[in-house]
């Protein structure tokens, strides 16, 4: 089964159908999200501000990231499984969309940068753990962490505009990138 | 002219067209409204829960505090300076929305609860358990500013 059939297929269960022509539900599952990125992005925002040694200088970064960094990853499910819920809302166009396919990327970005801050930048944290401004590195990561999640929120809320959508003729980068030609009923120009 | 006419004439203002006639102007001060909500929940979180004694409880409240201080500030500013543009594109319609008053309401609220109560107790380290209740009620109004916030492009 491709993906495009199994979007297609979610799509068309009727809990899709349901959360998708729902009065309420689905500006509830919406608001929980905006929350989850609030305490996500507001909690890891700090953090990294502590490591590029611009704010909390006083605090050991070790505590940033035992006592916020939880918090962290509580916002982290409750963004996961609202977005899971948005997707399984309307499955097809935003599988097509230009935007949330951008948003992967910026995430996977995010992810890998995570893992090689965890470990490996990380590794040697003892010895800065005090210092007021850590070492490049992890400004580094802090840099490309606040980067990409701006990235996320900004490609996030532009799912919702459909300037870029597959039900109307798009210029030839755009067609690729989103996987128009694979819509049924695509008109190219 | 009355307090009516003005706001609701705000829309027809050449901001007001420029915003309402414009594809990315809206969906971008949306987006950066968005970003500054995020910065705002760090900031607000950060302070509230070493209040609660489950944060960064290694460290005073007023440490804390300071370190927040200018990201709580830029947050807010650059909500409501985002948010009056938003809003500039659609007075009339505004008006007749009691969840916008609502918003309103909680949000001079919540500005003078934080800046007037809350950060006054966190620098002065004060403890007790009405320190904990401003840090809950801090995080209520907040939440009750962004939620009513979320009702207005609902009714």
């Amino acid at each position: 089964m491709s993906i495009e059939s199994f979007v297609t297929w979610l799509g068309d269960t009727p809990w899709s159908v349901a959360l998708h022509e729902s009065q309420y539900t689905y500006t509830f599952v919406e608001a929980a999200h905006v929350l989850g990125i609030t305490l996500f992005a507001g909690t890891i925002a700090m953090v990294d501000l502590r490591l590029l040694g611009i704010s909390f200088r006083g605090i050991k970064v070790s505590q940033m990231n035992d006592r916020i960094l939880p918090w962290t990853v509580a916002g982290f499910i409750l963004m996961v499984a609202t977005g899971l819920v948005l997707f399984y809302a309307i499955p097809v166009r935003t599988f097509h969309s230009v935007w949330f396919r951008l948003k992967l990327v910026l995430m996977l970005i995010a992810g890998v940068n995570i893992w090689i801050y965890t470990f490996h930048v990380e590794k040697n944290r003892a010895e800065w753990d005090e210092a007021p401004r850590p070492p490049p590195g992890a400004r580094l990561a802090a840099v490309l962490s606040l980067t990409m999640w701006i990235g996320v929120i900004v490609t996030g809320r532009m799912i919702a505009y459909n300037w870029y959508d597959c039900d109307k003729p798009q210029p030839r980068f755009i067609e690729a990138f989103a996987g128009c030609r694979a819509v049924p009923g695509y008109v190219p120009e | 002219m009355s307090f009516y006419d003005f706001f609701t004439g705000l829309e027809n203002t050449p901001l007001g067209v420029a915003i309402k006639e414009s594809t990315w102007m809206f969906p971008a001060i949306e987006a950066v409204h968005l970003l500054a909500l995020a910065l705002l929940g760090g900031a607000v979180l950060l302070l509230d829960l070493r209040l609660l004694g489950i944060g960064l409880k290694a460290y005073p409240a007023s440490t804390v505090e300071k370190g927040v201080r200018p990201w709580l500030a830029i947050a807010i500013l650059t909500l409501i300076g985002s948010g009056v543009l938003i809003g500039f594109s659609e007075t009339l319609k505004l008006w007749g929305k009691p969840s916008f008053w609502v918003k309103m309401a909680a949000l001079a609220l919540a500005i003078a609860f934080t800046y007037l109560v809350r950060n006054p107790l966190a620098r002065r380290d004060a403890g007790g358990v009405g320190v904990k209740a401003a840090a809950v009620l801090s995080m209520a109004l907040w939440l009750t500013v962004a939620l009513a916030g979320r009702w207005i492009g609902f009714s």
